[in-house]
């Protein structure tokens, strides 16, 4: 099916089951423990071998020798693989850095061995009898220190730069001005399961339960860096324990897995332990951003600039910063710049909301500034300077665009209009109480995404699709497609999930999955209607499906029925034409924050928050929300404490577990609360759903900035936003 | 992991004794701590003496009205405890203030004394690191270094001693008492109990090889108010920045201890004296020959902020 005309009205459209607060249906799994994960696959292998990873001890250089005697002997080793006898490996697309290293080391913890033993004990004992020496050359470790040598990069769906008018002339000429430079530094995915992978091999075919946001690309990236046909290939990932981007592509844990199962003639589990996860794998590359901001005394935007600065690996991206600036904010004369510096830390990569979280981290702390010179209440400013076009591209409109809605509703909630603008005079008890807002904005994009339906003789219809759940609730809302779709309840339909025999799905990435997959399990379930009705001569079109039967004029049948001894199966794939370019598509939101600042101390604790999202048609509540607390909480992280600690001599990041990469813990995060908008985009599928994984995320950095600065009078541009950084600057206590 | 032997002991002078006959011995308690430092390889005992099962699990009244409490109880029950919290609040406290309700449940006291510094050079075996390997130098300075020592450290080492428990302890002038692999007894008070790392960082304490503990007197109550005060980037479940512990009189008179400071709790009885004049006086005296790094430095204003809030708070 094409999705190229926005849509008109549809059995989704009868809101029996979508948009109900229905229960995870994982839940109960997950929280008894029968939901098996990629580790615990022992339903498949019941004795598989353990492999320990061994990663490079330094930055960047050479292994000049390695000696594994002591490792081979050691008790229950059955093999070690190393890229000196792993064979020919190819690169994938999708990463930077070699998965195996060795010789040539490209950053630290960079896998160069696997030890497979009998038990994870062995494998872990004889790997730390690995002897490696080094060659050290010097690397790059200081993104401030060379950020002046980064190049223009391109970003995701953009040049990298725009310009629009002349933002020079305009900038110098505006009465208030604000140039400022923030920072973000770099965070880590730390999601609750490892990376891990089990694999398996049959003669020439692969088989890997793993662990994996995106199951296609990851088939593409496996075969393609063992050198194999895809279609040897097979990635089983039914359920994930998180990801945040962690996971979208293959990482050491699946690759080497497959290679240790072939050196030991057996299948073999691998995962990462926590330490090696932060340099091993990806993480969100830090920026530096320079906004600048020209307004007239009313406080019309006349010139907008935004210059984000990050450094990678060669070959990799840059940390998109700027792109929620070219279409937030209107403003006649604009410029945006992506510069791109080499750095030999471990390889950057999507993080939740990649470029809009950390850019939107800065924008929204300065347009808070802003309003601050101008007067303003920074809820008016906003409002002043909102766009129902595309600012860059005058000629493209917004789908959808309810941003000063979504502001207004919050202020009216969140008693916006008790907030003291003056900041550093509220107080309550030892607490330095402040508010603060920020807009939430995060694109929506969709991407082709492919569903099998099966009706069976039960009356039960099977959903496949190599979509993931990584927490999300997508097994869920495909169900509760299936089951408004096709007129039953909730209980008739089984979804089957993170197979790559099945259909090719959009995947859990971008915030594209919730939309995207069930417009391709829409798509499934019309051509399975088509079929149900064609088998029983009913006209496609006047067929009405409910309460388990399939009606047409005063014939009625159970679908149990109609789909006979054999059943009916179908399969489509929804595709998107051009309506996501011809219209801006994006979701919005506002975040409201409370903090208190310890007078003396500077703690710094959330007290509540509020998000209030439009992000159209919200296909179950329950687990929208989770989605949303969920992205305000890791948003909280990154005001407040979440830092990976660069070593710029070693160059590594340093604080490389959960004691010293602190994530919120549940006494960090007192009360939140969302809201929806009830909106449909129909421009978006035939869902008029929307993203809203990541919009959560976007802005709430900024509205706890803001609200500390409302509470103290201390504007901090660095994150995160630790007591250090006001201590100082607070008043004296007695 | 190296592989190991193991034993359990059936008194504490056998386990003080199996100690010294085996090479490369080590007593566990609830390893909550030894057991992930073994998984790095940065403890690799050869003999773990488990001494769960020695019935020095109870807390018991001392002749002059303190309280003995054995080394292996547990955390959770020390804090919870009657007595410690009527006469002893800020033990109790700064129990609560640390790690996490489970963690606490298998923590034991003598462990909670003898638990190693979070340093994350210390964790990284690649790592140089005098604590962990002697004379291989010092990440820490120069490196990351916000959590680490403000005074009393060494060129060779910048750790703090992560224990909220200790911080306590050394407020009360509690008192170790040991049973050696002779079998003889001694009492080392707890100022003389943890060490400042000098050129020996690895050397934390003052027990000799082999020596057990086996319990914590706590002297007679001394009333006044008792305060501890954790002040950490996130609300629960983190190390402290700076800890104080303080036991107030109503004449202003009193106890100060500080915490995430240095090798040791920090303690230093003169600036006591400066009390009544206010944080500040005190808090001069306490850091006189303070050497902080540019990175931690933050945490001297921040010791005088949070001690003047607990002052605060006891007059209050
Ligand atoms: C995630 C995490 C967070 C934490 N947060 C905090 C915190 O915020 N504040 C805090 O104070 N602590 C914290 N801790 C540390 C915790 O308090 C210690 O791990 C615990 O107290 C150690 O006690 P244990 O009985 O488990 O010791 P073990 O791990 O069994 O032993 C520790 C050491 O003591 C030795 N030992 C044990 N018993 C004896 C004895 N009777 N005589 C001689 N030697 C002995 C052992 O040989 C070993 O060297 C945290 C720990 C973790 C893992
Ligand atoms: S501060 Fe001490 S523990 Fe940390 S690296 Fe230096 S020597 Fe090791």
């Amino acid at each position: 099916m094409k999705f190229e005309t926005p849509a008109t009205t549809n059995p989704i459209d009868q809101l029996k089951i979508i948009g109900k607060p229905a229960d995870r249906i994982d839940g109960p799994f997950k929280t008894t423990g029968t939901a098996p994960y990629a580790y615990e696959r022992h339903d498949n292998i019941a004795n598989p071998a353990c492999g320990y990873v061994v990663g490079s001890a330094i930055a960047k250089g050479r292994i000049a020798s390695m000696d594994l005697t002591a490792a081979k002997t050691a008790s229950g080793v059955l093999a070690i693989v190393t890229a000196d006898n792993a064979g020919k490996l190819a690169k994938g697309n999708l990463n930077f850095a070699t998965l195996l290293g060795g010789p040539e080391i490209e950053h630290y913890h960079q896998a160069i061995a696997l030890v497979v033993a009998e038990t994870f004990e062995q494998a872990r004992a004889a790997a730390q009898l690995v002897r490696v020496d080094y060659v050290r050359t010097d690397g790059v470790y200081d993104l401030a220190a060379v950020k002046d040598s980064g190049k223009p990069a391109r970003i995701t769906g953009g040049p990298a730069d725009t310009a629009v008018g002349d933002f020079a002339g305009a900038f110098a000429a505006a009465p208030v001005q604000l140039d400022a430079t923030y920072t973000t530094p770099d965070h880590a995915h730390a999601m609750m399961e490892p990376h891990a992978s089990m694999a398996a091999w049959d003669g020439d075919k692969l088989i890997v339960w793993t662990s994996n946001q995106m199951i296609d690309w990851s088939v593409g990236e496996l075969a393609k860096t063992l050198g194999m046909p895809k279609d040897k290939v097979r990635l089983i990932s039914p359920f994930i324990g998180g990801g945040f981007g962690g996971k979208l592509f293959v990482r050491a844990d699946a690759l080497l897995a497959a290679l240790g199962a072939r050196a030991a003639g057996r299948p073999v589990k691998v995962a990462l332990t926590r330490p090696m996860m932060f340099n091993n794998t990806v993480h969100r590359p830090a920026t530096i951003q320079r906004i600048r901001i020209g307004a007239t005394r009313d406080g019309k935007i006349t010139a907008i600039g935004h210059e984000g600065w990050s450094g990678n690996l060669p070959g990799g991206k840059p940390e998109a910063a700027v792109q929620a600036t070219r279409l937030l904010y209107a403003g006649a004369n604009r410029m945006t710049a992506t510069r791109l510096a080499v750095l030999d830390l471990p390889e950057g990569n999507a993080m939740r909301a990649p470029g809009e979280a950390p850019g939107m981290m800065a924008l929204e702390i300065a347009m808070d500034e802003m309003a601050e010179k101008l007067g303003l209440d920074p809820i008016e400013f906003r409002i002043l300077n909102d766009t129902q076009v595309d600012p860059e591209k005058p000629e493209r409109a917004y789908s959808h665009r309810p941003l000063i809605a979504c502001m207004g509703l919050g202020a009216n909630r969140f008693d916006w209009s008790k907030r003291n603008p003056q900041p550093g005079q509220v107080r309550a008890g030892r607490w330095l109480v402040g508010i603060g807002m920020a807009a939430a904005f995060r694109n929506n994009p969709v991407m082709k995404s492919a569903a099998r339906v099966r009706l069976d003789n039960r009356g039960v219809v099977v959903v496949e699709t190599d979509m993931t759940d990584i927490g999300t609730g997508t097994y869920t809302i495909i169900a509760q497609t299936a089951a408004e779709m096709m007129g039953l309840p909730l209980d008739k339909i089984i979804v089957r999930l993170g197979d790559s025999a099945f259909p090719v799905s959009a995947g859990s990435g971008g915030q594209w999955g919730a939309n995207s997959s069930t417009s391709g399990v829409y798509a499934a379930c019309v051509k399975l209607r088509e079929a149900v009705a064609q088998k029983l001569g009913f006209n496609s079109t006047e067929a009405d499906f409910a309460d388990g039967q399939v009606r047409s004029g005063n014939r009625s049948v159970p679908l149990a029925q109609a789909a006979g001894e054999s059943g009916i199966v179908a399969e489509d794939v929804m595709e998107f034409g051009d309506l996501g370019k011809k219209y801006q598509q994006s979701t919005f939101g506002a975040h409201f924050v409370e903090v208190g600042v310890d007078a003396a101390t500077a703690e710094i604790r959330v007290r509540r928050m509020l998000a209030v999202c439009a992000a159209g048609r919200i296909l179950n509540p329950k687990s929208a929300r989770s989605q949303v607390i969920g992205a305000m909480t890791m948003g909280a992280g990154a005001a407040l404490m979440e830092e990976l600690a660069v070593d710029k001599r070693a160059g590594f990041f340093v604080n490389h577990d959960l004691a010293g990469y602190e994530v919120p813990v549940h006494a960090d995060i007192p009360h939140q609360d969302v809201i929806f908008l009830d909106e449909t985009d129909p421009m978006s599928s035939p869902m008029k759903a929307k993203g809203v994984g990541e919009l959560g995320i976007c802005g709430v950095g900024a509205a706890i900035a803001n609200a500390i600065y409302n509470a103290t009078g201390v504007r901090v541009r660095d994150y995160p936003i630790t007591l250090d950084k006001l201590l100082a600057r607070l008043p004296e206590v007695a | 992991m190296r592989s190991f032997t193991y034993e359990r002991a059936n008194s504490p002078a056998e386990a003080a004794a199996a100690a010294a006959r085996q090479q490369g011995a080590k007593f566990i308690a609830g390893g909550t701590n030894l057991l992930d430092l073994m998984k790095l390889e940065i403890e690799t005992p050869a003999h773990l003496i488990d001494v769960n099962r020695l019935g020095l699990d109870k807390i018991e009244p001392t002749a002059d009205g303190g309280l003995r409490v054995g080394a292996l109880v547990r955390n959770t029950d020390l804090a919870a405890d009657e007595r410690v919290r009527r006469d002893y609040g800020v033990l109790s406290r700064a129990l609560l203030a640390g790690a996490s309700g489970q963690l606490r449940n298998k923590a034991t006291t003598a462990g909670n004394l003898l638990q190693r510094t979070r340093c994350p050079y210390f964790y990284d075996t690649n790592q140089p690191c005098n604590k962990r390997q002697p004379g291989s130098g010092c990440s820490a300075i120069g490196g990351l270094s916000r959590q680490h020592a403000v005074i009393g450290a060494s060129e060779a080492c910048i750790a703090t001693h992560p224990s909220d428990m200790a911080v306590a302890m050394r407020a009360l002038d509690a008192t170790v008492e040991t049973i050696r692999p002779d079998g003889a007894a001694r009492s080392i008070p707890i100022a003389d109990f943890h060490r400042l790392p000098g050129n020996t960082p690895e050397v934390e304490t003052s027990l000799a090889p082999g020596e057990l503990i086996t319990a914590v007197t706590l002297p007679k109550p001394v009333g006044g108010k008792q305060i501890y005060r954790k002040v950490r980037d996130r609300a629960s479940y983190a190390f402290a920045l700076v800890a104080v512990a303080a036991i107030v009189q109503r004449d202003g008179s009193g106890r100060v201890a500080l915490g995430g400071v240095a090798h040791k709790p920090w303690r230093v009885e003169a600036a006591e004296a400066e009390l009544p004049r206010g944080a500040k006086a005190v808090t001069a005296k306490l850091f006189a020959d303070a050497k902080p790094t540019h990175e931690n430095a933050f945490k001297l204003l921040l010791a005088e902020r949070t001690l003047g809030a607990v002052l605060a708070e006891a007059r209050g």
